[in-house]
């Protein structure tokens, strides 16, 4: 029966955020501020190609130009970009050979992750990514990935031997000129994973990052590029957790998923960043680009479930460039206390016969507030497009807010686009025929939460749908209205 | 650097048209509009409620004020309504009623004296916009009607706007009152006599007292070459009802910007629009329901035909304030396409910030149901009238929810002139 | 069992129980009949916790303790069982899950252990065989998508899942056919011991038939206006309530 309320009780129990602890590894650290020489520093610390540099430089200028969107709906104080180190790693700078060669404190910190890298190794197939501010320092299971010819490495480790491939695709989905984060996020950052599944190969496990962000007052650019070659399968998991701290912390990431003709790629998220105390002090900035692009028969399917962060604004987006090309989206944002989110999708069907679907559920709590943003687009070439789109939020209290802005926009006469959303409260006739089957409260709110969700949670790879159902219940804790 | 460059932009593009005439809003606040006119330029794009409907075209359009001119006879819409006639925003009165039911004022406002008239006309600050400062900087007449308590209005009040003349500006201010318990049924009827980019722009500020109810049947069909731009601010006292049937049949540049701010429990609120387009017509219907306080219901139903090049955008929002507990409010919106070269956007929006409401919407976009189509083929039907009476159906939806038949009854005939279509 | 004295009860401000006397011992069946809006319902929902209704006067003592104080969890762990008039659906939330969570919060409440996945699973086989349910109704979202009939034999089975001291039968007949009201019956039956007791609200003398009742109540106006052995409700059947009402009216 796999994860039981028996194990929600105890997690109930102790509710705290129980990742906030912080590793004490020296790092090599950047001074604060943005400018060309901070650029030639990490890029020089990273011992990158000219050609990165370069592109780098160019995305600093096309940063330096543009201004911070502000059209979501959330406030927050503006990050001060200049009082930001942007590059921090281990001091340690070689590799290690074996498990055993791994610092003992970070292998403590993996623990307490619930990450030990040889129970992963032996009992879930997966291979781990571990990400410590921005180096990646343990890599797994390369071998036999190694053998069906998957790549899955640091993204600095593909700069240095993949570089054909790195420079074919990066930024070929999310452009430096996209947006403000992504062009900052271009010209800064550190380190990612990086994927390639060759033609015709099905990645036998789920490929898996831990990101976590650990020096204070580092922002966290991480870039993942994830590629499918033609006809290849790949389920890659991205889990996010961060130390407790009282300052505010950037985190702009990118992702960007090529799936070439009958590949697919599914990648599923479960953040859980420090989402600031009960009076909204401290916690994550997420601003994160995540898009992919769909060739011919392609298909991406997105999957996240939100509960942490101070400020999320986040719209995992796929463009679905060819024929019967599907893109899917399937999300749970939950908010408490003082947090605030803006998430969606945007699903830009260009080919004939796309399809695309759209499952987001939203929970408000606390003082929170939970904005679903979701951008469907039929072009004009885009015969019989189809998309389905279902957005739910669900209030917990009286002090909370839930906004849905879906914008709809067709210019094909044959598409059919149907959109759907619905707000309401709890059920309280719900919650009382538990309570009548001698069910308390909190458990009973608990319950029909994660049945509200099922139908994003059963999205998820099983390991990973008990850890969000889990995560659920914490953050919802003492949230009834 | 780059925010006075942004400044100097939108200096260089103000509005600043210096019209001449006889306008008949209070200096005071006419002084304040020409001022926020001169420190404003018109929206582009980027901006959210302007990101489908461009303003080029006004911006470009070399405007002015023209005085009435004579037209063509027009027949009635409803023959037993009392009739009110605007052209080129001037009162006609020669075309107009002069008798009125008991209970009831009517007075054109460049009748009112000089006092009278000063206490009407302001716009709350917040609410103000680029076309309402235009409005306000520029009205050259309007109609105030009032009805007093408990007075139940038997004959439907129809309000005529016709434009004629070539890059005539119409800027028209309507103020509609109704006390506790009053009822009044409207028809406000937009037509063009001939000439081509007239731009009007007209106001309707409607206060519906305490269990008061308003139906108002604002019917759009200017010429191909108009340019409208309408805006609604309903101020909802407790137990009222109102309605508004906005039906859009021509006119090649069409905005509503429709503002229900609910301020009393236990209101009805009902919204329906249809949108019937072909050609280059380009028809945006904002609407915002604000749900400022508990217990009221809200119904929005929107339905769009497009066909040619045309273009159609909705934009519904609905908010529901803090403590707005108990609300229950319905959105939804449903297009279809007729030709390759006809798009839509939708955007219907919830934001909610009360807890114990019951909010949903709907937005669908997509081709007739080939199924029923095939249905009636095999009936005997040509695919032609099969689909028209598929499309027919479809929109005739929204015209059920006019209580007026013979509202109804020349929605159907105008339909049926322009696009061959029958409603039987 | 349960003991109800002077009982008035009323939701918005208007009374709806009006000084009902009910006396439940262990080992009986107690049938409540009376005509629509009676307050039948609202006997059961007041009894069972729902927090709209106030209690203006009256008490009840339910195995000695005093009900009315208890939250309506705590009335459920103390063994207290409502079959709902009609079953709420709770999507995505299994059945199986939703009562593995009920029992263990029984269980610890009275600080017994929580029940091993294997007693569980065979206790479900058990008891949905009792009430012919279908297992794979077991696993799905709680009454999402069962018909009429399938939403009462599920509150059935999870009654028989609980084993509560006291069960109350809100119309689990109303809208069966004559196989699944036998097949109701004969769960409740089976689930009959000396130590538990039940009250059956029915429109219907054929439920009867079947759970044979020890007494039949008329409850008309929010009161109980007569009491009488199992014929009684032969005598309602054939002459409905006119009588009663003539009787008893205001
Ligand atoms: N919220 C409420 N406000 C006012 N009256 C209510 C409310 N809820 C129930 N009632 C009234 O209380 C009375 C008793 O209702 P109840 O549901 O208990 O009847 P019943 O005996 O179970 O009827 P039935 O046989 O139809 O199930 C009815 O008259 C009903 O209309
Ligand atoms: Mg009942």
């Amino acid at each position: 029966m796999g994860y039981t309320e028996d194990d929600l009780a105890k997690d109930l129990e102790n509710s705290e955020y129980k990742f906030g602890f912080t590793t004490d590894i020296e790092s090599d650290k950047a001074p604060l501020g943005l400018n060309e020489s901070i650029i030639r520093f990490i890029s020089a610390k990273k011992e990158e190609p000219e050609w990165l540099l370069e592109y780098r430089l160019n995305c600093f200028k096309i940063w330096s130009e543009m201004t911070e969107p502000n059209w979501a709906h959330v406030h927050y104080e503006k990050p001060d970009f200049q009082a930001i180190s942007y590059y921090s790693a281990p001091k340690q700078s070689k590799k290690y050979e074996s498990w055993d060669d791994v610092d003992p404190e970070m292998k403590a910190t993996m623990a307490k992750l619930g990450i030990s890298m040889e129970e992963q190794q032996r009992l879930t197939g997966v291979a781990v990514d571990f990400v410590m501010d921005s180096v990646s320092v343990a890599t797994s299971f390369k071998s036999k990935l190694k053998e069906l010819g998957i790549i899955f490495c640091s993204f600095s480790e593909a700069v240095q031997e993949h570089p054909e491939l790195v420079r074919k695709y990066m930024g070929s989905v999310v452009p430096a000129t996209d947006n403000f984060y992504a062009a900052l996020n271009s010209a800064v950052f550190t380190d990612g994973s990086f994927c390639y599944i060759p033609k015709g190969v099905r990645c036998p496990m789920e490929l898996s990052t831990y990101f976590r962000i650990n020096e204070a007052n580092t922002g966290q650019f991480e870039r993942t590029l994830v590629v499918a070659d033609e006809g290849a399968y790949v389920s890659y998991l991205e889990g996010c957790t961060a130390p407790q701290r009282d300052e505010n912390q950037l985190h702009a990431a990118v992702v960007e998923l090529i799936a070439l003709d009958n590949a697919e790629i599914k990648y599923s998220t479960v953040q859980n960043w420090y989402p600031g105390d009960k009076d909204g002090v401290g916690g994550i900035y997420n601003f994160v680009t995540k898009r992919g692009i769909c060739e011919t028969n392609a298909k991406i399917s997105w999957t996240q479930v939100e509960t942490g962060s101070a400020v999320t604004w986040k719209y995992p987006s796929c463009i679905l460039k060819g024929d019967h090309s599907i893109g899917e989206f399937y999300s749970v944002a939950v908010t408490n206390n003082f947090q605030q989110a803006d998430t969606g999708t945007k699903m830009i069907h260009l080919g004939k016969n796309t399809k695309s679907t759209i499952i987001s559920k939203g929970i408000s709590a606390g003082k929170s507030q939970n904005s679903y943003r979701g951008l469907v687009q039929i072009h004009k070439n885009a015969a019989n497009a189809r998309n389905f789109s279902q957005c739910d939020s669900l209030l917990m209290t009286d002090e909370c807010g839930a906004h849905t802005f879906p914008y709809i926009e067709c210019k094909n006469p044959s598409a059919k686009i149907e959109h759907e959303a619905t707000t309401s409260k709890i059920g309280e006739d719900q919650i009382f025929y538990c309570l009548q089957r001698g069910i308390s409260e909190e458990k009973a709110i608990s319950l029909i939460v994660n049945g509200y969700c099922k139908e994003v949670l059963n999205q998820l790879p099983m390991e990973f749908a008990v850890e969000a159902q889990k995560l659920l219940s914490i953050s919802l804790e003492g949230s009834v209205g | 650097m780059k925010e006075q460059a942004v400044i100097e932009q939108s200096f260089a593009h103000s509005i600043d048209w210096k019209l001449d005439g006889d306008f008949v809003l209070n200096e005071a606040l006419r002084a304040n509009a020409l001022t926020y006119l001169s420190e404003n330029a018109f929206p582009t794009t980027r901006t959210e409620a302007w990101k489908y409907t461009r303003v080029t075209k006004i911006k470009n359009n070399s405007l002015h004020i023209a005085s009435a001119a004579p037209i063509a006879e027009l027949a009635p819409i409803d023959a037993a309504a009392i009739s009110l006639v605007f052209v080129n925003g001037h009162f006609d009165a020669t075309r107009s009623a002069s008798d009125f039911p008991a209970g009831m004022k009517v007075i054109p406002l460049s009748q009112m004296d000089e006092a009278e008239r000063n206490v009407l006309g302001e716009i709350d600050a917040q609410k103000t916009d680029l076309f309402s400062a235009i409005n306000t900087a520029y009205a050259t007449d309007g109609v105030y009607i009032h009805v007093s308590a408990r007075v139940q209005i038997a004959p439907t009040i129809a309000i005529t706007h016709i434009t004629t003349g070539d890059h005539v500006l119409v800027n028209l201010r309507h103020i509609i009152h109704l006390e506790k318990f009053a009822e009044l049924n409207m028809i406000q009827h937009n037509t063009t006599d001939s000439g081509e980019n007239a731009f009007s722009n007209i106001i309707n500020q409607v206060y519906v007292g305490e269990n008061a109810r308003l139906t108002i049947d604002k019917l759009q069909n200017e010429s191909e070459l108009a340019f409208h731009h309408a805006t609604e601010f309903i101020n909802q006292q407790k137990d009222s009802v109102f309605t508004i049937n906005t039906i859009t049949l021509n006119g090649g540049w069409v905005r509503n910007n429709l503002n229900c701010f609910v301020n009393g429990v236990n209101c009805e609120t009902n919204l329906n629009g249809a949108y019937v387009l072909t050609g280059n017509q380009h028809v945006d219907n904002h609407t915002v329901v604000d749900h400022m306080v508990a217990h009221c219901n809200s119904n929005e139903l929107y339905k769009g035909v497009i066909d040619g090049k045309a273009t159609a955008v909705f934009n519904g929002k609905v908010f529901v304030r803090k403590d707005a507990q108990k609300i229950n409010a319905f959105q939804s919106n449903g297009n279809v396409l007729m030709s390759l070269d006809a798009s839509v956007n939708s955007k219907p929006e919830l934001e909610i910030y009360a807890d114990d409401v019951k909010c949903s919407h709907g937005s669908t976009t997509g081709q007739l149901d080939e199924e029923a189509v095939f249905y009636l083929r095999a009936r005997g039907l040509s695919e032609a009238s099969a689909r028209q009476l598929m499309v027919g159906a479809f929109i005739n939806d929204v015209f059920e929810k006019i209580e007026n038949e013979h509202v109804v009854a020349w929605i159907h005939d105008e339909i049926s002139k322009r696009f061959n279509w029958s409603f039987e | 069992m349960i003991s109800i004295k002077n009982l008035h009860a009323s939701i918005d401000g208007k009374e709806i129980l009006k000084g009902l006397n009910l006396e439940v011992k262990a080992g009986e069946v107690h049938a409540i009949m009376g005509p629509n809006g009676a307050g039948k319902s609202t006997l059961a929902s007041v009894l069972a916790g729902r927090e709209e209704y106030e209690i203006t006067a009256g008490e009840v003592i339910f195995d000695g303790v005093d009900l009315l104080e208890m939250s309506t969890e705590d009335r459920a762990r103390e063994g207290l069982f409502l079959a709902f008039q009609y079953p709420i659906e709770i999507p995505g939330v299994s059945n199986i899950n939703f009562l593995r969570t009920a029992m263990n919060e029984i269980r610890a409440y009275k600080k017994e252990d929580p029940i091993s996945a294997k007693e569980f699973m065979a206790l479900v086989k058990e008891k949905s065989a009792l009430v012919e349910l279908d297992a794979k109704l077991a696993s799905r979202s709680v009454n999402e998508g069962f018909s009429g009939g399938e939403k009462k034999r599920n509150e059935i089975f999870q009654m028989a899942m609980l084993e509560p001291k006291l069960a109350i039968l809100d119309e689990t007949d109303s809208g069966l056919d004559i196989d699944a009201l036998r097949i109701v019956a004969n769960g409740v039956n089976k689930l009959k011991t000396p130590n538990n007791a039940s009250i059956v609200i029915t429109h219907y003398q054929r439920l009867l038939d079947y759970i044979v009742p020890d007494f039949v109540h008329v409850l008309y106006n929010g009161r109980i206006v007569k009491s009488g052995p199992k014929e009684l409700a032969l005598e309602l059947e054939e002459k409905g309530y006119d009588w009663i009402k003539a009787e008893f009216a205001e």
